[in-house]
């Protein structure tokens, strides 16, 4: 666990540096590529050549995960070429059409996979975008009586236990910028809320009262947390500091309330509830207030909402017999569905869905513009489920 | 199910629609006040009269106590003949089980220094975080009817296991009705 730190520790001084340092032509140089209709954008279609093994295919997997998908070069809009021995890699892009070099360079240290991600990740930068190769993902694996909380890649690799109590374990959260979790467990007994610094395993009780809590959310300020008790005899919303302290509910209704989330200013918390008989998502401000129903468009017993990072979407999920994966706008109106699954996890740059199989048992990727999906590698034994992907 | 469902259609007021046909409507299509599609959740027992909307609702639930019985024997088997069921969806204690909670009710007057704890259980379907809610759901509809039947509120623990154990692993309506449950597990003090 502590061997992750520093290079975690590293992307976010990275990223502070970058944030505190940019002028705004370094903005909008950056701006991240948007897209206006999930699940019927055209992939950007690339050649691959000169790779093998490994190398070969985390880049395939990173580039189709993100959007891209291949061709001969004849008909692609970018050449990615290259060579991968044992220990290093080189890559080189070129724009095939305004026939500009976009990226060249080779890799080592780490291991080959870590070098496929950057390549990639370097590539996305050189076009504006930001890749999602250094993430991470937490999950529950395990099922029925004992499951337990993992952290691993974003393509499942490099899979690390985070708890091993031999309980039930549920909703891992991540605590944005910073390598710690809360989760739900029942180690005590009652269904309480931790809150657990991967870095020094100290673990914190957030929640633990009569009753079930659950559901924990933090917020993107990382100074609050949002969760689901019973404490007071009905299932509400309730927000507190980020160790628990300072509980205010926030919803006061005989309603089964369910898996809260934050919108990007952290002023707004999206959850599942039900309004006049029937299952909604709705939203109520942080300093309490009236709950307002968010319209799916009428589509039938939404949860599991998310909003996405860059504030323009909520992904969540229905249920029609079976479960799919669907994106509204967050204002609410139209609701796109999109894939079969379940839990749908938001990537930091607002593009990429990590969701939940639950027939496999696995989790899966999905690039939201272009409805291409891949699977995660499946991580230790049992069912992974609950995804929660790292910002 | 289907019954169950042509019932519930009836029942939430499709008063345009012969009898016993299915609606299927279209994706998206607004539907009317108190008109449920097909395929959402009955959110009531169909074989029961919905809540009166009028009658008067509580203003808050019953409030737990903190974590207090730690530590005290559990015994799974003294009242599990009183495990109650619940329909799809539903937190509803239903009629048939009223008999049930009040033998757990008479069983904790008669043996002063026992608790409970209620466990409330789902079906396979829905997502996880949902059932989660739900099976709390159901533990405190148990835990009022406790209340109600005259049990201190103190004795009464809630615990929701959601969809995380099913006591049957198969796909049949059976199945999912035998996972719908609330179950009652005896504590008594170390």
């Amino acid at each position: 666990m502590k061997k992750m730190f520093p290079l975690k520790r590293l992307l976010i001084a990275i990223g502070f540096i970058a944030a505190v340092t940019s002028t705004p032509a370094q903005n909008a140089e950056m701006t991240i590529t948007t897209y206006t209709t999930p699940g019927n954008t055209p992939p950007i279609w690339v050649s691959v050549s000169g790779f093998s093994g490994e190398a070969a295919e985390v880049l395939r997997y990173d580039l189709y995960v993100q959007g891209f998908n291949f061709t001969n070069s004849d008909n692609a809009q970018y050449l990615i070429s290259g060579s991968n021995t044992g220990d290093s890699l080189t890559g080189r892009v070129v724009d095939n059409i305004q026939k500009s070099t976009k990226i060249s360079k080779s890799y080592s240290g780490a291991s080959l996979r870590r070098q496929g991600h950057k390549f990639v990740d370097d590539f996305l930068e050189a076009i504006n975008r930001k890749g999602i190769g250094q993430s991470k993902l937490a999950m529950k694996v395990g099922s029925g009586g004992s499951s337990e909380i993992y952290v691993s890649d974003f393509d499942g690799k490099n899979s690390q236990a985070v708890t091993r109590d031999g309980t039930i374990v549920s909703a891992p959260c991540w605590v944005p910028g910073k390598f710690a979790l809360d989760y739900g467990s029942y180690k005590l007994g009652n269904p309480a809320i931790f809150s657990h610094d991967l870095a020094s395993g100290a673990r914190k009780t957030v929640a633990y009262y009569g009753g079930s809590s659950m559901s924990p959310a933090v917020s993107p300020q990382g100074n609050k947390v949002a969760m689901i008790l019973s404490k007071d005899g009905w299932m509400d919303l309730y927000v507190a500091d980020a160790d628990g302290k300072n509980l205010k509910r926030l919803t006061k209704t005989p309603e089964d309330e369910s898996s809260p989330c934050w919108s990007p200013d952290g002023k707004w918390i999206c959850f599942a509830s039900k309004i006049k008989e029937r299952r909604a998502l709705c939203k109520v401000s942080v300093n309490g207030g009236p709950v307002q129903t968010i319209s799916v468009g009428g589509l039938p017993s939404p949860s599991e909402p998310d909003w996405s990072p860059d504030g323009k979407w909520i992904a969540f999920t229905i249920q029609r017999g079976d479960f799919e994966i669907c994106v509204v706008p967050a204002a609410g109106g139209t609701a796109t569905e999109l894939v079969a699954g379940e839990d749908p996890s938001w990537s930091p740059n607002s593009r990429t869905l990590v969701f939940n199989q639950r027939s496999g048992g696995h989790l899966s990727l999905l690039d939201v513009p272009t409805k291409q999906v891949k699977d995660v590698a499946r991580v230790s034994s049992g069912a992974n489920s609950q995804p929660s992907w790292a910002r | 199910m289907a019954v169950g469902l042509a019932l519930s259609m009836v029942s939430t007021g499709c008063k345009y629609r012969p009898v016993g046909m299915t609606h299927i409507p279209q994706r998206g299509t607004q539907r009317g006040p108190g008109e449920n599609d097909n395929t959402s959740p009955i959110t009531s027992d169909p074989r029961q009269p919905n809540v009166d909307p009028n009658a008067p609702r509580p203003n808050d639930g019953i409030p737990q106590p903190p974590p207090g019985h730690v530590g005290w024997t559990r015994n799974e088997s003294a009242l599990a003949a009183h495990t109650v069921h619940f329909a799809y969806d539903s937190s509803v204690v239903r009629a048939g089980d009223k008999a049930n909670v009040a033998a757990v009710a008479e069983y904790l007057k008669s043996n002063a220094s026992a608790a409970v704890e209620v466990d409330g259980h789902c079906d396979e379907r829905g997502t996880d975080e949902y059932n989660r809610s739900l099976g709390e759901r159901r533990a405190l509809a148990i835990r009022e009817a406790l209340v109600a039947d005259g049990v201190d509120a103190a004795r009464v623990d809630t615990v929701s296991f959601g969809r995380d154990r099913l006591l049957d692993l198969g796909k049949t309506d059976a199945a999912h009705a035998k996972n719908r449950r609330g179950e009652f597990i005896l504590l008594t003090p170390p």
